[in-house]
């Protein structure tokens, strides 16, 4: 089974909230000292779903595309060194300022640029956006069934079965290829590179792909063809002030909290 | 004319307590955009459903009411939903961040050739646009966007919008849709229910939520006593959920479920944006943990600061005591 997988490169989710900051009049995100960019963690669990199958399948390829800037060259090496086969950067001026929208096209574009494989994974929603649409809109760019938000994904034959991560349990799909699939962190931990694949996959090639390889004009893609406009960006603030519940043992805490809430009128 | 669509959900009690957050929404908005409010309402059995819309705000029900829809799947719903919306052409398309809305709404957005915005916290119209405030970078960060094609399809996030009290004078024309039979590639072939011997997280007045400071799943055995001496129900981080340590029913948060019960006990949850994207709307939250700079207590009325494993049962006896 060929395998596609399409994977972000992001500021690090597990940054300390004390070291995440924004720079409002630009609507960005400041890069936080001495914190590492990685691979949006549902996208290397998507990686992980690829190659689980390229190892039940027994042949086939698990090949990665990724868009954005320089850094998105770091997601495709670390899918690689986890076992992918080859590597996409989407990589163009013209693509900066674009929206899930302009990223979903420019990728699919892609897909059918590489060739439509049996099975196209991503991660449930990227990191950093949160919005978790692009495979979904790939899908219906490519015209293909999708299963999202996926905490097992499994080959039964020509076929594919996953269980989907619903409000009151979990539904059993069953999806015929080719398809689109989102990984959620309920599928467990991605593999770790180990030094001699990393090794390995810095000496592999990356093939870069621009607006115009893809077919795509400028005014298409990026800030040009997005179609969701930012007007702010911001952190949000508490205002809450804790009061901490003092004592000498735990009975004389924990009876202080009861007594508070219930001054409080919450009890 | 219509100029908001709400694309409802409901259960065996008629219209979900999210779809009447979303018509109340609606109802607002509606009000500045000019236009009313319809509800498409997609499954089976919507009888009660269909009636309850009008009192809840809508102007308009169309119902695509078949047992073959009993159940939501991509292939089935997304063309209907499409034909509801290309019937009565709305500027703006409403739907839950639920398990429907995040599978449905990039997809019925683009063959509308639209975009879709989700997890909306708040709403509000400028000019012929809404804007829609939103939770990025894992609930550290929020941003304000609009959808600049037509429809505008935005999902939001439940709890964060009041439904309107019920009007029973009120009533809406309900329009029945021809379904034809949908050609299914994904199939939904079987359903695991979550046990669910508990209270509802997303219905609790109170929740007591237990993370990876816990060190193990047996833990949880002692947050749910206290929970039956509260009548609360028992919530997760997602790292205990992620470690296995609890259902991925309960997880608290921006990939789980969003709860904003009165009270909101946090046991050994460290207060990752991620898990307060998911109860950050609690109206109280209290916390235990050992550690004092623990992000939770920053968003926390009362906190303990000890051991869990001291504090559970002293706390567990003095709430028996209290409630006596």
């Amino acid at each position: 089974m060929d395998v596609i997988v399409c994977v972000k490169q992001i500021p690090d989710p597990e940054t300390p909230a004390a070291a995440f900051k924004v720079d409002e009049q630009a609507m960005q995100v400041l890069p936080a000292q001495g914190i590492s960019p990685v691979i949006s963690p549902f996208d290397a669990q998507a990686v992980e779903a690829a190659l689980r199958i390229k190892d039940v399948s027994g042949d086939g390829s698990v090949n990665i595309i990724s868009l954005g800037p320089d850094s998105a060259r770091d997601a495709i090496k670390h899918s690689l060194a986890m076992g992918a086969d080859e590597g996409y950067h989407l990589k163009d001026d013209a693509f900066e300022g674009g929206d899930a929208w302009t990223t979903a096209l420019a990728l699919s574009k892609a897909i059918q640029h590489i060739g439509t494989p049996d099975v196209l994974i991503f991660g449930r929603q990227a990191a950093d956006w949160d919005q978790g649409t692009v495979g979904s809109i790939v899908a219906e760019l490519l015209d293909l069934p999708s299963a999202t938000v996926l905490r097992a994904v499994e080959l039964s034959g020509d076929s594919i079965t996953v269980s989907r991560v619903v409000a009151d349990g979990f539904e059993n799909i069953e999806l015929p290829t080719p398809c689109v699939l989102t990984i959620s962190n309920e599928f467990g931990d991605p593999r770790y590179p180990q030094l001699r694949q990393i090794m390995q996959a810095a000496r592999k090639q990356v093939t870069e792909l621009t607006a115009a390889d893809l077919g795509l004009d400028a005014s298409e893609v990026g800030a040009a063809g997005a179609r969701v406009q930012m007007h702010a960006l911001f952190q949000p603030t508490s205002d809450v002030e804790v009061e901490i519940i003092e004592g000498d043992t735990p009975e004389e805490k924990a009876a202080g909290l009861v007594n508070a809430l219930r001054e409080a009128k919450i009890l | 004319m219509t100029s908001i669509l709400v694309i409802g959900e409901t259960d065996d009690a008629g219209l979900t307590a999210p779809t009447l957050e979303l018509l109340g929404a609606a109802s607002r908005l509606s009000g500045d955009l000019g236009g009313g409010v319809a509800i498409a309402l997609i499954g089976s059995g919507l009888g009660d459903a269909a009636a309850a819309a009008g009192p809840a705000g809508a102007d308009t029900v169309y119902t695509a009411d078949s047992d073959s829809l009993a159940t939501y799947q991509t292939d089935s719903y997304l063309p209907i939903a499409q034909g509801i919306v290309e019937q009565d052409s709305p500027a703006v398309v409403l739907m839950s961040q639920s398990s429907m809305g995040r599978d449905l709404a990039p997809r019925l957005a683009t063959r509308l050739g639209s975009a879709a915005i989700m997890d909306s916290l708040g709403l509000e119209v400028d000019g012929d646009r809404v804007k829609a405030t939103r939770s990025c970078y894992g609930g550290n960060a929020r941003q304000v966007v609009t959808v600049q094609t037509d429809p505008q399809v935005i999902t939001v996030r439940p709890k964060s919008q009041d439904p309107l009290e019920a009007d029973a004078s009120r009533s809406a024309d309900v329009i029945a849709i021809d379904i034809a039979e949908p050609t299914l590639r994904a199939r939904t072939t079987g359903k695991e229910q979550a046990e669910s011997d508990g209270i509802r997280l997303e219905d609790a007045e109170i929740v007591v939520s237990g993370g990876r400071g816990l060190g193990g799943p047996e833990a949880f055995a002692d947050l749910e006593r206290l929970a039956g001496v509260l009548t609360a129900a028992v919530g997760s981080s997602r790292a205990a959920c992620d470690l296995g340590w609890y259902p991925p029913s309960q997880q608290v948060g921006l990939t789980g479920t969003v709860v904003s019960p009165t009270l909101y006990v946090a046991i050994a949850i460290s207060g990752a944006s991620q898990h307060m994207a998911g109860c950050g709307g609690s109206k109280n939250i209290i916390a235990i943990n050992k550690d004092p700079d623990a992000p939770i207590f920053g968003f926390s009325r009362f906190g303990i600061v000890d051991d869990y494993k001291k504090v559970l049962p002293a706390l567990e006896s003095a709430f028996a005591a209290a409630l006596d």
